[in-house]
């Protein structure tokens, strides 16, 4: 167990630095200048070429990246070109929201994802079945964006059961939540719904009921448990996919958390912020996979970590 | 019948009555009575089999009787079933949960998959006494702790804290058992309860049966396909054909005289061993100048089992463990033992499909020596027929694709010519030329195993590796197989390795027999040095544990030992001890420990 652990920890590092590298390269490529960026339009050449001297923008690529790496081991993330702050300062006052929100996200999509999954699973082929499986459908291909703005224009504009935006309450978080949860909570019915079906054809179903027990005991005291494996593997994958929808969700419902601070930074080619929170959220999905995986034998008897 | 049929100690009183039962299952052409009105009465303390072949309706009578038909795709349409004056198909699901695993319990096919792998041992056993007894939780523990000693679990208190995963077949079947008689039902349901274990275990799982029907004096209804088993615990028996009971009465009537004539064929299918005892078969004679079709050195495989920081090779197992043997023109060598014993393996490493150490000679040529070409060449003399026709076939190649393929993938024939020898096979095994232009999904098991045999038969192979596989026919189409491969080794001298868990059927097919025990081979010689004069401990239990269709000699005791094979899995650096062999006459070989 141990071993195992280690091994992981060893492995997720190798991982990030991979990601370290990749990243620098893209953001290396990209055609905007971050110097012009900085000294703003009507700068001169000579200010320009300071700047990019100043950040040691004019030092070959393996040296600016060697730099940066040597800064990462120290657990300097560096500075950000135009706010003048530490970037580990920025996202370590961002990450209480986010982590807030992902929170909310996750409840969301496993409460209605898992209900809806469940109710369709028992009343396959009927037409609560059928309308379940559209909507999940609907919250599987949907943008974010598009259900962000209808919640908003719903039941924040006409209802005002919700505020607009902004941050502080639980109403704050209720649509936010919804919004970065739809998502999930599609994938999670439609899986849930087919774990289900597959589990109630297994022999133990028919075992269970051959003992005698009443219908519920048979659904929560055996179905269930079997039946929430794959799903249970699938959250440490879900971190990922809400990476990539904090940055749309926060900028609709202007949420102060990182991925509003990565939109910022993308507009103004601020490269520190932007490699900051993507390693941030790169830790993020490796560890929420490392998690998944230590969960699992807690769930399932038959997995060993070896 | 009875003299006092209000005293419930009569002996004859009827405890379950099924009358006229009907059962209709939907399939794709609409729906199909399976079960067209059965009839039958069970007594208390008696044991009753319902035997037949696949498709006959038995297990889905049983699951009538239970309510456990997967509704809605299957019901019960018509009759009924009476128990203690009820009907069992009217009074509704709320009052049927009570009566099962209550009154009537159930064990089943596969204790692989019958018991919740999430759940322990101990809580599924508590969940079946305390959905029938108002008992406290500790009090349903010691009840399951002490059905697990009933049961002769090996360890019981232990058992309770443990998943089903970490008990073998054998275990989990006696789990199951003493979950099912936890509430001491009136009568037991057992659907073959036996057929995918082991033969020592089922010995053990049928002498329990009995003890625990002896003890608590339960009626049991045992479904099996398997005419030793009924033969061995019956008392009375219903044959049944297409949803019909063809032949009924008490086990001595129905084996020595049966009446029906579907009933008579099935009984003359049944392999019996023992059968060939005190006739020679010698394979045909063969020209003595030729090599061995088949000659092995010291073959050994091992799989190595990863673990620790950096998942390098913690264990291995040692699933053949330094074997050796020949195989002589037109002969027939049947390789036996239990499941894990290695005898499959042996058979996947002969046709490379597994990494392998060793010497391997075919037809004089050694193998694994040599550029993929020749290796290629060599393989063309042993082809392979495996257990399952229905997965071992491409579904969406047609029967004379896939019987033509191995002569593509060599580049033996092509166009007309391939056509034409695809033909001559299809003739060969018994097929209708008109069949190579169909899907597998259009033939029966039998004949998609006749496929199997001429895609073997395409290369003009010298030694055909046969393994387990008529296992899964039925014993009328099991019957027919062998004959067919009989009849080709004769027109054909072909030489088989026939690996096989069935004594009876590896006593009526070869010429010389290997037993096998835990990777190594313990006993070897010809079939009656081994089925007539077994030394080996091991080879004597085997034969004694086979159940013997015929009931005059039923065994009151299965003379087997209690207990579990030990495991071929070893820690790195220690190595199987390799057994030395004695000759105790004309190559009769026999491990000496």
């Amino acid at each position: 167990m141990a071993g195992y652990v280690l091994r992981r920890v060893l492995q997720s590092l190798m991982i990030l630095i991979g990601i370290s590298f990749l990243t620098f390269i893209l953001l290396y490529l990209i055609p905007a200048d971050p110097a012009r960026q900085i000294a703003g339009r009507s700068a001169s050449a000579q200010t320009v070429e300071n700047i990019r001297e100043q950040l040691g923008l004019n030092l070959p690529f393996y040296e600016q990246y060697l730099r940066y790496l040597s800064g990462l081991v120290q657990g300097d993330l560096g500075r950000s070109y135009l706010q003048k702050t530490e970037v580990g300062t920025l996202i370590w006052s961002r990450l209480p929201a986010t982590l807030l929100l992902m929170l909310g996200a996750i409840v969301c999509e496993l409460v209605i994802g898992l209900t809806m999954g469940l109710i369709a699973a028992l009343k396959r082929n009927t037409a609560t079945d059928t309308s379940l499986m559209v909507l999940s459908f609907v919250g599987v291909s949907s943008p974010q964006f598009v259900i962000g703005i209808l919640l908003l224009y719903v039941f924040a504009v006409q209802l005002g059961w919700f505020p607009i935006g902004g941050y502080g309450t639980f109403m704050h978080m209720v649509l936010p939540s919804l919004t970065l949860g739809f998502l999930g909570a599609g994938w999670y019915s439609r899986m849930m719904r087919s774990s289900m079906i597959d589990v109630l054809r297994q022999d133990f179903i028919r075992t269970a009921r051959a003992k005698g027990l009443k219908r519920w005991q048979v659904l929560f005291g055996h179905a269930l448990p079997n039946a929430l494996l794959p799903v249970i593997a699938m959250i440490g994958i879900d971190i990922g996919l809400f990476m990539s929808g904090i940055v749309v969700v926060e900028s609709v419902f202007g949420w102060p958390g990182i991925g509003q601070l990565a939109w910022q930074a993308i507009q103004r080619v601020d490269i520190p912020i932007i490699m900051g929170v993507t390693l941030v959220s790169a830790c993020a999905i490796v560890l929420g996979n490392f998690l998944a995986d230590l969960i699992a034998p807690l769930i399932d008897p038959r997995i060993k970590l070896r | 019948m009875s003299l006092s049929p209000n005293d419930p100690s009569t002996l004859d009183e009827t405890v379950l009555s099924v009358r006229d039962l009907r059962t209709d299952v939907a399939t794709p052409s609409g729906r199909k009575t399976v079960v067209k009105g059965l009839s039958f009465d069970l007594k208390r303390g008696e044991t009753l089999c319902i035997a037949g072949e696949s498709g006959s309706g038995k297990s889905i009578t049983a699951l009538s009787i239970m309510g456990l038909l997967p509704e809605p795709m299957a019901r019960v349409s018509g009759g009924e079933v009476l128990f203690e004056g009820q009907d069992l198909t009217r009074i509704g699901e709320d009052a049927m949960r009570r009566i099962r695993g209550g009154d009537i319990a159930m064990i089943f096919q596969e204790p692989m998959t019958s018991l919740n792998p999430v759940l322990t041992v101990g809580r599924q056993l508590r969940e079946a006494i305390r959905a029938h007894q108002d008992v406290s939780r500790s009090e349903a523990d010691a009840r399951a702790l002490e059905m697990l000693t009933s049961v002769r679990l090996s360890e019981p208190a232990r058992r309770l804290k443990q998943y089903p995963h970490e008990l073998s077949g054998g275990m989990r079947q006696r789990v199951m058992i003493a979950m099912a008689l936890a509430c001491n039902p009136k009568i037991l349901i057992a659907d073959e309860p036996t057929t995918a274990l082991d033969v020592t275990i089922q010995a053990q799982i049928l002498q329990l049966i009995r003890d625990l029907q002896r003890d608590f004096g339960t009626a049991v209804i045992m479904i099996t396909h398997d005419m030793g088993v009924v033969a061995e615990m019956a008392d009375r028996v219903i044959v049944m054909n297409h949803g019909h009971i063809v032949e009924r009465g008490t086990v001595a009537d129905v084996f020595e005289r049966p009446s029906d004539p579907y009933t008579r064929g099935l009984l003359d299918a049944v392999p019996k061993l023992g059968a060939l005892t005190g006739i020679d078969t010698a394979p045909k004679e063969a020209d003595s100048s030729q090599p061995p079709v088949l000659e092995v050195e010291d073959l050994v495989v091992r799989f190595d089992l990863h673990g620790g920081l950096l998942n390098r090779v913690t264990s291995r197992v040692h699933a053949v463990e330094g074997v050796s043997f020949r195989l002589e023109p037109g002969e027939t060598l049947g390789l036996v033992g239990e499941s894990g014993c290695g005898k499959s393996t042996i058979g996947k490493a002969l046709m490379d499909l597994v990494a392998w150490e060793g010497d391997i000679r075919i037809a004089g040529t050694p193998a694994g020596i040599g550029g993929a070409q020749q290796q290629k060449r060599l393989r063309r003399d042993m082809q392979m027929i495996f257990q399952d026709p229905y997965a071992s076939l491409d579904p969406r190649m047609t029967a004379g694709d896939l019987v033509g393929e191995p002569l593509v993938i060599h580049g033996l024939a092509s166009g007309s010519d391939l056509k034409d020898r695809v033909r001559a096979l299809f003739e060969r095994v018994g097929l209708p030329a008109d069949a190579m232009a169909r899907h597998p999904h259009e033939f029966s098991g039998g004949q998609r195993q006749r496929i199997c045999i001429a895609r073997a038969l395409a290369l003009s192979p010298k030694v055909i590796i046969a393994d387990e596989s008529v296992s899964a026919l039925d014993v009328s189409v099991q019957a027919k197989v062998l004959d067919l491969l009989q009849e080709l080794q004769e027109d054909l001298g072909l030489s088989y390795l026939f690996i096989s868990h069935d004594m009876a059927v590896v006593e009526q097919v070869s010429h010389r027999i290997a037993v096998m025990y835990l990777g190594q081979i313990v006993e070897m010689g010809t079939r009656r040095q081994v089925f007539e004069n077994p030394q080996h401990d091991y080879t004597r239990r085997l034969l004694k544990a086979v159940p013997i269709p015929d009931p005059k000699r039923r065994r009151n005791v299965f003379d087997v030992p209690t207990g579990e094979i030990p495991s071929p899995v070893l820690p790195l650096g220690q190595s199987v001890d390799r057994l030395r062999y004695s000759d105790i006459g004309d190559r009769h070989l026999v491990a000496v420990s």
